[in-house]
């Protein structure tokens, strides 16, 4: 099992070489994240049911290196989707990684796709 | 491309790289860095929060990568060791050779060490770079006392370092004061008290001639034939600039060191710069950051072709919290060779030692030195800086008003508010104006001001506030981005429209998806209106982290529990029950500070396993995660204390019953004292209570927390219906009206009347109001349920304690170490 940042690397969709089914739709609470384990890395999920759109990235918070993203809180800055980290409250772009409040250390952030009910997450090795 | 080559990372070296590359087209300047040391940039000025978190990561000024995305070449762990003017190169001591165009010496300083006699002896360190942290934290591990050798600035922020690592600490100063460049010796004296009522020993007047011992040191000798039998010894008895590469090729450096500068920072060489620590200007070096940041701005305007700004002489004037003491002192602080009138005021039990120097013809403020309470520093700094006429009761500066309107001071626009960044009152009112930025995050953002050391955010808030308040726009405190109304306004919606769902409230009166503020406001809101599950219908997405989970999250992703313990009472029986549960579930477990028993270490998927067994002996949440109320602490009370006069225990135990799970703005704690001992510490409190020959005495609005006020008497010698009474409409009224996380103490202090006006609320009830708010603490009360019970008898709720959605096993980062015969959490990023 790893836990390291170097581990995790942005996916972009057409990089996506396997479409990982990670669980049933319903297995992912609404407007709130759920990890998932995939190869000894650990994914958070995001079902933001209110924009009915599907996020997911790394799980480790890259300031302390903890495993908890997937209980942050979701909202918008603006235009932007994003989660707020349990620890101290950094956010961070659901669609980007990007560390919104202006620090570096950014997430790695991975395509969702649904299908037949499942979720899907794409990994590129 | 101009190749420059700045040799020297610290903190001046990389705000000089900031700077160019923000300044001018990447395209321009090719960027070179050397470090000797091997991180990039950090902050040495909060050195020694090192000690407290020794993580390097902390510190950085920026990351490699921000290197990296700005195209500039960081070479650390190389030394340049020559430099060739002629042919304008540099070469490092692992013989890399680079050409430069222009070069600028970043070098900065280092330790200065007397020449005392056994300096060289094992236990002396020097207090500078990360390395000289590790070396004195490793060698402290062996000692018990240490010696700090300078009572400067930085020899007290080592002072506290030594504090810090349990070390008994002496500082000696060879002058006859503590910090003899800022303070006087009132001023100093004022700071002793403090700094010797947190357990550090001052020595002055002490010139050291002999380090003992033989090859370790075990003791330090004076001039005056006394000896201190320390085990370590920290020299930080000021710096010396790094001026040994100017020398070797040829640069003037001045007679006791520094690379000398004219006012544009160039040495004697026109292509070769020097700033920070190690340069010379006027025969002055300035060991503070500011004006080496200063120092880099009129370097990169000369290199982009915008050469009309000259370094002036800096002001020294400074603010810092010493050991949680505020020092500060500004302008001419000591006045030696100047002509002044003093005005002094001094409060010698509260360790308050406040002085400004009036000009003779009592026009201009000269300069001031504040020990103990510092809060007027910005605005007398910019007073003296800006040379700006006096009140009629130049005193007012110092003592605050003694009625009437508190003596407000206009500054004109060219006040430097933030010298870190340079950015002046005018800057801050044209970026609102400008941009009409309606957050002051925004505000400092746009022109940096409050992003470097932080000191000047208060003056940056106040300016932001009269800027709107010009613009005739009042500063409404929304929530935020997603709803244009304050907190108060909410819940009348909410009550009003009966509205039970923080979508259908977003939808109706709000905009966007909400955020991480917002979220949790309406939470609370909606749990002290309809005391609701908090987790159900889809409210578990709009809790904070710690709700969500009815646990609080602790380092390493794990959770701690607490479960109710009312009035701290608690029966044999149960006590065994918590020692079972935490040994079968392996929890490291620590009285807290409010009577209760905090079980650290649960993983996400124990918890209702956890909370089923303590539930089933009679336990119940303590809300210990919510900001709701926590605890009500008692003393033992007349049932058992020789002195007490009311039975405190049982009226603590019904008053925690009573308010148990009740939703607020910010935590609640309370206290209940049997006589006026006060051993409960019922002033500190929320609200507290505190038995009188009569009856009971109602303080409210206490708060022992990070900014400790005393509770005030909101009604004295009532009985216990009227007492519960009062806390009832107290407590909704404080509920209904409060903005999100703010405690009472800090509602009360922004509440026009203060606490005259909530006695007429709260005791007479003025507003008419009190029977509605006791109707809404009945409801509260009527309608509690434990949480806990809610989600372990509750299947679905029970399926969302799961570390992963697709597999049963825990979160296997997590890892624990032994301390004390508990459990720990290993430390972060280990």
């Amino acid at each position: 099992m790893t836990d390291t940042v170097l581990e995790y690397k942005s996916v972009k969709p057409e990089e996506v070489k396997e479409w990982y089914k990670a669980a049933e739709v319903d297995a992912f609470p609404e407007n709130a994240g759920a990890a998932i384990e995939y190869k000894g890395l650990q994914i958070a999920v995001y079902n933001f049911t209110r924009r009915s759109e599907w996020f997911a990235s790394q799980n480790l918070c890259p300031h302390k290196k903890q495993m908890i993203l997937s209980r942050g809180m979701l909202g918008t800055e603006g235009e932007e989707p994003k989660v707020a980290c349990p620890f101290h409250k950094k956010t961070f772009s659901l669609q980007s990684g990007k560390n919104l409040n202006g620090d570096e250390c950014d997430l790695a952030t991975y395509p969702v796709k649904i299908e037949d009910g499942y979720v899907y997450v794409g990994f590129s090795h | 491309m101009e190749k420059i080559i700045v040799i020297g990372n610290g903190m001046v070296g990389y705000k000089f790289c900031e700077k160019l590359r923000a300044k001018a087209d990447k395209n321009k300047f090719e960027i070179t860095v050397f470090g000797e040391e091997p991180h990039p940039a950090y902050d040495r000025v909060h050195l020694s929060e090192y000690f407290t978190n020794p993580s390097v990561e902390n510190l950085e000024m920026a990351p490699r990568s921000w290197y990296e995305e700005n195209d500039i070449e960081l070479i650390s762990g190389e030394m340049i060791n020559q430099i060739d003017r002629v042919n304008k190169t540099v070469t490092s001591h692992k013989g890399t050779t680079l050409s430069y165009d222009k070069l600028i010496l970043a070098t900065g300083s280092s330790a200065f060490v007397p020449p005392i006699n056994g300096v060289e002896k094992e236990g002396v360190f020097v207090y500078r770079t990360i390395e000289d942290l590790d070396a004195i934290i490793d060698y402290s591990k062996k000692t018990k006392k240490a010696a700090v050798l300078g009572g400067g600035l930085l020899g007290l922020e080592a002072a506290k370092a030594m504090i810090d690592l349990k070390q008994e600490t002496h500082v000696i100063e060879f002058a006859p004061r503590l910090m003899p460049r800022q303070l006087d010796e009132a001023g100093s004296n004022a700071l002793i008290t403090k700094m010797e009522d947190l357990g550090l020993t001052i020595h002055l007047n002490k010139n050291t001639k002999n380090i003992s011992g033989e090859e370790k040191m075990t003791g330090m000798e004076f001039q005056d034939d006394s000896e201190l039998d320390v085990e370590m010894l920290v020299i930080s008895a000021g710096i010396k600039p790094r001026d040994e590469l100017a020398t070797a090729c040829g640069l003037a450096v001045g007679p006791r060191g520094g690379i000398v500068v004219n006012d544009l920072l160039q040495t004697d060489d026109t292509n070769i710069f020097a700033i920070g620590e190690c340069a010379l200007h006027k025969n002055m070096i300035y060991g503070l950051v500011a004006p080496g940041y200063e120092m880099a701005d009129v370097v990169v305007n000369q290199l982009i072709g915008d050469n009309d700004k000259a370094f002036e002489s800096y002001d020294m004037s400074t603010k810092l919290k010493l050991i949680g003491v505020d020092v500060a002192s500004f302008g001419n602080a000591i006045c030696e060779n100047e002509a002044h009138k003093p005005i002094v005021f001094e409060d010698k039990h509260a360790g308050i030692y406040k002085r400004i120097n009036i000009s003779e013809d009592g026009q201009r403020l000269l300069g001031g030195i504040l020990v103990g309470e510092a809060e007027a520093y910005n605005m007398l700094l910019q007073v003296t800086l800006n040379g700006m006429a006096l009140p009629p009761q130049p005193e007012d500066l110092i003592l605050g008003s003694r009625g009437g309107e508190e003596a407000k001071m206009e500054l004109p626009d060219t006040a430097q508010i933030c010298s870190c960044e340079n950015v002046t009152k005018g800057d801050i009112s044209q970026a609102i104006i400008d941009n009409e930025y309606e957050d002051l995050a925004d505000v400092k953002a746009c022109t940096k001001a409050g992003t470097g050391c932080g000191a000047c955010n208060p003056i940056v808030k106040d300016i932001f506030n009269d800027q709107w308040a010009k613009m005739g726009k009042t500063v409404k405190n929304v929530i935020c981005e997603h709803f244009d109304y304050t907190r108060q306004e909410l819940l009348d919606i909410i009550k009003i429209k009966k509205i039970q769902d923080y979508n259908q409230l977003l939808d109706e009166y709000g905009k966007g998806d909400g955020c991480e503020t917002c979220r949790p406001a309406v939470a609370s809101i909606l749990a002290s209106t309809w005391n609701e599950m908090i987790l159900e219908k889809g409210k578990d997405a709009i809790q904070d982290t710690n709700d969500k989970y009815l646990a609080n999250i602790q380092k390493g992703g794990s959770y701690s529990v607490v479960p109710r313990i009312p009035g701290g009472e608690i029966t044999p029986d149960k006590l065994i029950v918590i020692g079972e549960v935490a040994k079968k579930y392996d929890l490291y477990t620590k009285i807290t500070g409010g009577q209760r028993i905090d079980l650290f270490g649960a993983q996400v998927h124990q918890l209702p396993d956890i909370w089923e067994e303590l539930i089933n002996a009679g336990f119940e949440s303590g809300h210990a995660y919510g900001k709701s109320l926590r605890t009500v602490k008692s003393c033992v009370g007349s049932t058992w204390c020789r002195y007490g006069l009311h039975d405190s225990v049982s009226f603590a135990i019904e008053v925690e019953e009573r308010y148990r799970g009740l939703r607020s703005p910010h935590k609640l704690k309370s206290a209940v004292s049997g006589c006026r001992r006060e051993c409960a510490e019922a002033q500190s409190k929320d609200f507290g209570i505190i038995a009188t020959e009569e009856g009971w005495n109602l303080y409210v609005c206490g708060n022992g927390g990070s900014n400790p006020q005393h509770a005030l008497l909101l009604a004295g010698d009532i009985d216990s219906e009227t007492c519960l009474k009062y806390i009832d409409r107290f407590l909704m009224f404080y509920i209904r009206t409060a903005e999100p996380l703010n405690r009472t103490s800090t509602w009360l202090n922004k509440l026009e009347g203060g606490i005259d006006y909530l006695k007429e609320v709260i005791v007479e009830d003025s507003l008419g109001i009190g029977e509605e708010l006791e109707r809404e603490m009945d409801f509260m009360i009527n309608t509690y349920k434990c949480e806990w019970k809610e989600v372990v008898n509750n299947p679905e709720l029970r399926k969302r304690f799961t570390h992963f959605v697709n597999t049963s096993i825990p979160d296997p980062t997590m890892k624990f170490e032994e301390m004390r015969g508990q459990k720990k959490p290993v430390e972060w990023g280990a």
